[in-house]
C-alpha cells in the first residue's frame, strides 16, 4: 500500500488553520485591552495637564486662595493641608497594619488568621463615606474638625492596604529563612526582626505606597472631619486643614472659570503626587533588591 | 550468603574513632515523632557520641530528617508535630519542664539541605547570630574564625560585604555552615547539606567535616550511602516499616561505619548498603 502523503504533511490543513485563527484573533484582543488600559491613562493625565496648565504658577503654589471679587490666589493651604493628613494618616496606619500582618502570619493559628484576613477583607471594602460618618460620630461632634481626625478616618482606609500587602509578602518569605535564624538560636521575635522583616521590605514599602496613594485622592472620610478650614496655610494638625480633594471639589463648584482652571491644575498635582510616589517606591525597591544581590 | 559490594570505607587519619569510652551527647529513649495521627518515626533508642561524625542513612520517607529536627526541636514550628519519648542532651531532657526550646537550638545548631543564607551580606549573615546572642565582642576576628573554619575565609575575605547570593551554591551552603559554628555550638546537625551541590562542593563540605569534629559533635543526615562511609564514624540505618496503615520510620541498626557497611548483623541493613533496595 502506498504511504498516505496527508499523513505526514507539514502544511496547515484546515482544522489548525481554524486554531491558528482562533489564536490571533484571542492575542489581539488580549493586546487590545492592555493597549485601552494605557491609553486611559493617558487621556486622562493629558486631558488634566492641559485644561489646568494656565493655572500653573508660582503663586497657585505659594498662596491661599484670594478674597471674594479678587483675581489671583493659589492652593497653598490644600497642598499643606494634603500633606500634613496623609503624613500623619501613614505614621498612624504603618505601624499597626504591619503589626496586624505580623500577628497574622507570624503568630496566629491558621484559623485566626484566616478570619483576621476576612476581617480585613471587609474593613478594606467599606465605604468611605462610612467611615467619615463614624469618625464624625467618635470624634468630631462636639469639639469640631481637626486634621488629626482626618488623618484618623484615612489611616482606616490605609490599614487593611497595609496590612493584607505585607501579609501577603510575608508569606512569601521562604520558611528556610525563618528555620535558618531559630536554628541559631533566635527568638520567634528576633527571627520576624532580624530576618523576615528585612527580606520582605520591599513588598511592605510597595503596600505603603499604595495606601498612600489612595488616602491622598480619599475625599469623603474628610469631608465631615477637616473641611471647614480658615483660608490659611497651617501645619498644625489640631486645626482643620483643606486638602486637595476637598478643594478640588470646592473649586469645581466656583462660578469664577479661573477657579475650575485651578481644580484642573490641582488634579495635576494630585495626579503627579501618585506618580512620583510610586516610581520612588519602585526605585527604592529596585536599588534595595540589587543591593541584595551584588 | 550474599557478597558485600565493595564500598570505599573512609580511611581513618588518626586512629580509628570508636564511640567506646566516648561521653554520650544525645540519648534518646522511645523517640517518636508523628505529625497528626501518623508516627513518622518511631520508637527509636539511639546515642550519638562526642566529636564523632555520625551518619543517618535510609531510603526516603524512613524519618531520618524528622529524627533529626527532633534533636534540636525545629519540629517544634510545626504545629501538626508531636514528640513521645525522650532525648537526653549530656543527661537532660530537651524536650522535659522548664527546657527553652530556643536554648536548645542555640547549642544545638543545623544546616539545611538548601543552602539558605539570609538575603544580607556575607558579613553579616554570620554576625546576625552574634549580636542575636550578645557575643558581640570582637565581632570581626569571631566572623574571620567561623569562616576560615567553614573554608570559606579565602574566598570571601575581599568581598565581606557583598550579598551572600552572589556566593555559588557550594559557598553558600559552607557559608550556613560558619554560620552555625560562629555562635560556638556544642553540636551541629546537618540534614542532607550536599545534596543541592556539585560532586566538588560536596567533597569541599565532607572535607570540612572531617576538621569540625574536632571542635564540635556532627550529626549528619544522607542519603548518599558513599558519603557516609566516607564521612562518619558511627552510622545509624533508618528503614521504613510497612504498617496497615501506611508505615513508619524504624531504626535497624547503628554501629561504627566500617562494620555497617561491611559486616551488617541486619538483613535489611545488607540489603540497602549494597544497593539491593532504597
Amino acid at each position: 500500500m502506498a504511504v498516505d502523503a496527508t499523513r505526514f504533511s507539514l502544511t496547515l490543513s484546515r482544522r489548525t488553520r481554524r486554531r491558528k485563527l482562533v489564536n490571533l484573533l484571542m492575542q489581539v484582543l488580549a493586546t487590545i485591552a492592555a493597549l485601552a488600559a494605557v491609553a486611559v491613562l493617558a487621556v486622562v493625565i493629558i486631558s488634566v495637564a492641559q485644561r489646568g496648565a494656565s493655572a500653573l504658577s508660582w503663586d497657585f503654589f505659594t498662596k491661599t486662595a484670594a478674597t471674594f471679587g479678587q483675581s489671583g490666589g493659589g492652593v497653598a493651604d490644600a497642598l499643606v493641608g494634603s500633606l500634613v493628613l496623609v503624613a500623619l494618616a501613614t505614621a498612624m496606619a504603618v505601624p499597626v497594619g504591619i503589626l496586624i500582618a505580623l500577628y497574622v502570619s507570624e503568630f496566629a493559628s491558621p484559623r485566626i488568621a484566616d478570619a483576621a484576613k476576612l476581617v480585613l477583607d471587609v474593613l478594606n471594602g467599606l465605604p468611605s463615606i462610612i467611615i467619615g460618618i463614624f469618625v464624625f460620630a467618635l470624634l468630631v461632634i462636639g469639639s469640631g474638625q481637626a486634621a488629626w481626625k482626618g488623618s484618623f478616618a484615612l489611616a482606616i482606609i490605609m490599614l487593611p492596604l497595609v496590612a493584607r500587602a505585607t501579609q501577603e509578602v510575608l508569606a512569601l518569605v521562604p520558611s528556610t529563612l525563618r528555620e535558618g535564624a531559630m536554628a541559631l538560636g533566635a527568638s520567634r521575635w528576633r527571627t520576624v526582626l532580624g530576618v523576615v522583616l528585612p527580606t520582605s521590605l520591599g513588598g511592605i514599602l510597595t503596600g505603603t505606597v499604595l495606601a498612600v496613594a489612595r488616602a491622598a485622592g480619599e475625599t469623603a472620610p474628610l469631608l465631615f472631619t477637616t473641611s471647614i478650614a480658615a483660608n490659611a496655610v497651617t501645619w498644625d494638625p489640631r486645626q482643620p486643614v483643606l486638602s486637595i480633594p476637598i478643594d478640588i471639589f470646592a473649586l469645581a463648584e466656583s462660578p469664577d472659570p479661573a477657579d475650575h482652571a485651578r481644580a484642573w491644575a490641582l488634579g495635576f498635582v494630585l495626579i503627579s503626587f501618585v506618580l512620583v510616589i510610586s516610581l520612588t517606591a519602585r526605585l527604592l525597591l529596585a536599588r534595595y533588591r540589587s543591593k541584595l544581590e551584588r | 550468603m550474599q557478597t558485600v559490594a565493595p564500598i570505599e570505607i573512609a580511611q581513618p587519619r588518626e586512629a580509628p574513632l570508636s564511640a567506646s569510652g566516648r561521653e554520650a551527647v544525645f540519648v534518646t529513649r522511645g523517640l517518636t515523632v508523628s505529625y497528626g495521627k501518623a508516627p513518622a518515626v518511631s520508637n527509636v533508642d539511639l546515642s550519638i557520641y562526642r566529636n564523632l561524625v555520625t551518619a543517618i542513612i535510609g531510603p526516603s520517607g524512613c524519618g531520618k530528617s524528622t529524627f533529626l529536627r527532633s534533636l534540636n526541636r525545629m519540629n517544634d514550628l510545626i504545629p501538626a508535630a508531636k514528640v513521645e519519648g525522650e532525648v537526653h542532651y549530656h543527661g537532660q531532657n530537651i524536650y522535659g519542664d522548664g527546657v527553652d526550646p530556643v536554648e536548645v537550638r542555640r547549642r544545638i545548631g543545623m544546616v539545611f539541605q538548601k543552602p539558605n543564607p539570609f538575603p544580607k551580606s556575607i558579613y553579616d549573615n554570620v554576625a546576625w547570630g552574634l549580636r542575636v546572642l550578645g557575643m558581640k565582642d570582637d565581632l570581626d576576628s569571631r566572623i574571620e574564625r567561623a569562616l576560615t573554619q567553614a573554608a570559606l575565609w579565602d574566598e570571601v575575605k575581599d568581598r565581606l560585604k557583598k550579598g551572600a547570593f552572589g556566593l555559588s551554591g557550594g559557598q553558600q551552603q559552607r557559608l550556613c555552615i560558619a554560620r552555625a559554628i560562629a555562635v560556638e555550638p556544642d553540636v551541629v546537625l546537618l540534614d542532607e547539606p550536599a545534596s543541592a551541590l556539585d560532586p566538588i562542593a560536596t567533597s569541599k563540605i565532607e572535607d570540612l567535616m572531617h576538621e569540625l569534629k574536632n571542635e564540635y559533635t556532627l550529626v549528619i543526615v544522607t542519603h548518599n550511602m558513599q558519603q557516609a562511609a566516607r564521612v562518619a564514624d558511627m552510622t545509624a540505618f533508618f528503614t521504613l516499616e510497612r504498617t496497615e496503615s501506611g508505615g513508619h520510620g524504624v531504626l535497624v541498626e547503628y554501629d561504627e561505619t566500617p562494620k555497617i557497611f561491611t559486616q551488617p548483623s541486619d538483613k535489611r541493613t545488607e540489603g540497602y548498603v549494597t544497593g539491593r533496595f532504597g
